[in-house]
């Protein structure tokens, strides 16, 4: 990652130097931007568990108050923005006290009921199926999925990991991060084809099968570095998480479409919203979750 | 109350108050004055506003940042008004005695003569942000200012969505991010209708370029 890294900033550095004319500062932003998260994700999986919770609560907050801010929303529905924050705070509430079984339901089910009765409780039935199904999108992508993310740190030292719980975050953030620049870069360099024109015009076919190749092998080869998959286990994950990414990458543009908007913020400098960069985080996390859980985790 | 207190509690809680409730999405930071006499004229719609401008201005210019806010609202309570002068460092404007022989721009013409950066709400009031504009008529204050300032840059700033995180008369605030659009600074070209008029024209060309309001 490191080296991934430097090599970027090096290859940056010497663009601005042959092209002075052209302005990069974009590109450096984005990486100084890449350099910042790292440090503080990988800062936090060192810390431990309770550091880990805390980030990914943060980064769900920035995400969901994003979402929430460009969806449409009824006035009416404050008490159930504040509602939905609190929600957050009890899921992740619930990663912190290592209670598997309530997570799990909590947003699918019990959040799915009682927030639209909490809206329907304040009387406002325009539009209310509507921004019923928003919120709870919103949710399960912003607050639900990443929060499996978190939830990986409490596998036990007990489980055969080769590189301890903080490994398995590491490495679904390595892939996902890793996937959605190969497929940038494979876009770029060989783009010929669209993929989907009406929802992002930039992605290709080239792009997608690149990237898909590039961070399958990567998976393939570094995943027993820092997972406990093998096998079969190794090979779905290889083959499905790449294409997770590219369906969150894609179905996120869709919303980002609909409601208008091309960023969701300028949260990250060089990158956009907090929701622009863990799109695709929000589809690949909880299927890593559940294969690791299915293949190789006792515990879950 | 030392200045030192007030940087203090500006950088320590505001900054980071009002950087949890909005994401304080700022485009054009740049461009705002960093020392006075200057004019900041922004659109208002609820009392984060003030929090928002106070949180992005570089630390090296808070010390010298003034909101103009209406004297009978803010000093009417002994608490509320020693919090008023003190922390959030306040230029009262009497809104009531307004059309009377008094100057009531006084204490703002007073803090640009010092070289203060006052921020004005040429609303006058909070808003709803409803209408085909976002906001309401203007008064002119702004322009008697600048006329009196005549070197003064006037810098525009749009303010988008503060008036859902806590509208005028709500009392629980709730976290929207809330996008701040600096526009380039105007200067007193001798007309008060012209500028004006110029004035609304800028934030009204801010408000165009912020992220859409999805609010019903």
């Amino acid at each position: 990652m490191v080296i991934l890294l430097g090599v970027a900033g090096i290859v940056a550095a010497v663009l601005t130097a042959l092209r002075p004319d052209k302005s990069y500062l974009e590109l450096r932003q984005r990486i100084a931007s890449w350099w910042v998260m790292v440090a503080l994700l990988a800062g936090a999986l060192l810390v431990g568990w309770q550091a880990t919770v805390v980030v990914f609560a943060l980064i769900s907050f920035m995400a969901l108050r994003e979402f929430l801010s460009l969806a449409p929303i009824r006035k009416e529905d404050r008490p159930a923005i504040l509602a939905a924050y609190l929600i957050l705070i009890a899921a992740y509430g619930f990663v912190a006290a290592d209670q598997y079984m309530f997570y799990l339901v909590f947003i699918p089910v019990w959040t799915f009921l009682g927030l639209p009765f909490l809206m329907a409780m304040l009387g406002q039935t325009r539009g209310f199926l509507t921004t019923a199904a928003t919120f709870h999108w919103g949710l399960v992508t912003c607050v639900y999925n990443l929060g499996f993310a978190a939830f990986l740190m409490r596998t036990p030292a007990s489980e055969p990991l080769p590189a301890g719980a903080a490994g398995l975050v590491f490495f679904l953030l390595l892939v996902t991060e890793f996937n959605d620049v190969a497929q940038y870069v494979f876009g770029k360099l060989l783009g010929r084809h669209k993929i989907a024109p009406t929802v992002s015009p930039n992605k290709t076919w080239e792009g997608f099968l690149g990237g898909w190749l590039a961070t399958a092998l990567l998976i393939w080869f570094v995943g027993p570095v820092f997972t406990p998959l093998a096998g079969l286990g190794l090979l779905v994950v290889a083959v499905t998480l790449p294409v997770a990414g590219f369906a969150g990458d894609v179905t996120m543009s869709a919303v980002k479409r609909d409601i208008g908007v091309k960023d969701t913020s300028h949260a990250i400098p060089g990158h956009g919203g907090v929701l622009d960069r863990a799109d695709s985080l929000t589809f690949t996390a909880p299927l890593y979750f559940h294969l690791l859980a299915l293949f190789a985790l006792v515990k879950f | 109350m030392k200045g030192w207190l007030r940087f203090l509690l500006l950088i320590l809680v505001a900054r980071p108050l009002a950087l949890f409730m909005t994401g304080a999405d700022v485009s054009g930071r740049e461009r705002l004055p960093l020392k006075g006499p200057a004019i900041v004229a922004a659109n208002h719609s609820s009392h984060v506003d003030t929090l928002l401008l106070l949180a992005i201005f570089p630390s090296r210019a808070l010390a010298r940042v003034r909101p103009a806010a209406a004297a009978d609202y803010f000093l009417r309570d002994p608490v509320i008004g020693w919090f008023s002068r003190h922390v959030i460092g306040i230029v009262p404007v009497a809104r009531r005695k307004f059309g009377r022989d008094e100057d009531v721009l006084a204490p703002a013409r007073a803090a640009l003569a010092a070289g203060d950066i006052v921020v004005v709400f040429p609303e006058g009031t909070r808003g709803d942000g409803e209408g085909d504009e976002g906001m309401g008529q203007l008064k002119s204050g702004v322009a008697r200012l600048a006329e009196a300032f005549p070197d003064a840059p006037v810098t525009p700033v749009w303010i988008q969505g503060a008036g859902r995180v806590l509208p005028k008369g709500e009392t629980i605030p709730v976290p929207l991010n809330c996008a701040v659009l600096v526009g380039e600074p105007l200067a007193w070209e001798g007309d008060r209708h012209a500028f004006m008029t110029k004035l609304r024209a800028s934030l009204l060309a801010l408000r165009a370029e912020a992220p859409p309001l999805r609010w019903s």
